[in-house]
């Protein structure tokens, strides 16, 4: 069987690609799927503090595309959950250090072990961004409700499409929802509405996640966090599951979804 | 569109967030055209097609171009035409 690439990016930094990348990976391996986390960020790798793996880092992504070690020499396998794996940036050297045929070439190796390869995409367009998006499969987009972060995910859906991703769908991250009753925050219909594209989840704004950051415990972990509850159903629909977004996440999607539903009744 | 620009002149009153997806329509309006000048391109080679078909036309003096006006976007084409075609009665 041949694993499948999904990138995860957004344009704008400081959105969440990264915790995605954690959560999502955790939560798909506690589903026993064979998982590696790939950080592309060369320069700011970050990935291996949010999973808690980074003091067993021995070599890098750039290692292993220079020939300086084998691949599973460096892989750090989580010891948490079988058959999770994070494969790390290198902190030292920048985005030139990999080029996207050799990112092919890695995704391409990766398959065989894995069943999901997860690609933690560095913020911007340039040459990290055409590094992550080179071997993907799929792209899943993570844009928060706010201008700026809707805007470069409009870029980046428009620039995966000239890649010929065109199946991207969207993670609305850190959505409030006492913002969205009061008019002060866009809500899903209108994120959807501009961007034109599928909705994969949305995940609720969540201290939770920067407690978790800081222990180094994806919050996927953590029964009680509403965003690590997002983010295992998140999993599920990656695998084709159909679950239905709670009321929680949603507001007044779901309600408009409901009357919908009874109008067609 | 009149309640959008009514809306617009009430922007004290507006919830934020309809003037962030105003605001981020408009926005996006641009950066997809300037994104991908390939489209107004073809564009302009459709419109010069769909014309010729009635009058005759200075092709290289055709302009297409988007431009701002106030809270709005318009395409704006300026297309010198040199003659119309003789109608013909079927």
């Amino acid at each position: 069987m041949k694993g499948k690439v999904i990138v995860i990016t957004s344009g704008k930094g400081g959105v969440g690609k990264t915790t995605t990348t954690a959560n999502l990976g955790t939560a798909l391996a506690m589903m026993g799927q064979k998982v590696v986390l790939v950080d592309t960020d060369i320069g700011l790798r970050n990935l291996d503090v949010v999973m808690g793996l980074e003091n067993r880092i021995v070599f890098d992504i750039v290692d292993v595309v220079n020939g300086h070690c084998k691949l599973k020499q460096a892989l750090i396998r989580d010891k948490r959950f079988e058959g999770l794996c994070l494969l790390p940036a290198a902190q030292t050297k920048d985005k030139t250090a990999v080029t996207p045929h050799q990112m092919k070439n890695l995704t391409n190796e990766l398959r065989k072990d894995f069943d999901i390869i997860l690609v933690d995409c560095p913020a911007g367009i340039e040459q990290g961004f055409k590094n992550a998006i080179a071997g993907a499969d799929d792209a899943i987009i993570v844009a928060t409700p706010e201008v700026s972060s809707v805007r470069d995910a409009d870029r980046i859906i428009g620039l995966l499409e000239a890649a010929g991703l065109n199946r991207a769908r969207l993670i609305i991250n850190r959505l409030r929802k006492n913002m969205v009753k009061r008019g002060d925050m866009m809500d899903i219909d209108d994120i959807l509405d501009i961007l034109s594209i599928d909705l994969l989840g949305v995940v609720p704004e969540d201290e939770m996640i920067i407690v978790s950051t800081n222990k180094g415990e994806p919050a996927v972990l953590e029964t009680n966090s509403r965003a690590g509850g997002a983010y295992r159903r998140i999993a599920r629909r990656i695998m084709g599951e159909e679950v239905p977004l709670l009321t929680d996440e949603a507001g007044n999607f779901m309600e408009r979804f409901k009357k919908m539903i009874k109008l067609a009744r | 569109m009149l309640e959008i620009i009514s809306k617009l002149f009430n922007r004290e009153n507006m919830a934020s967030k309809d003037i962030a997806k105003e605001r981020l329509r408009l926005v996006l309006v641009h950066d997809r055209s300037f994104s991908s000048p390939e489209l107004l391109n073809a564009l302009k080679e459709d419109l010069i097609r769909v014309i010729r078909e009635y009058m005759d036309i200075d092709e290289d003096a055709l302009v297409v171009d988007l431009a701002n006006e106030d809270d709005s976007i318009a395409l704006i084409a300026s297309i010198p035409v040199r003659g119309f075609r003789r109608a013909v009665n079927q």
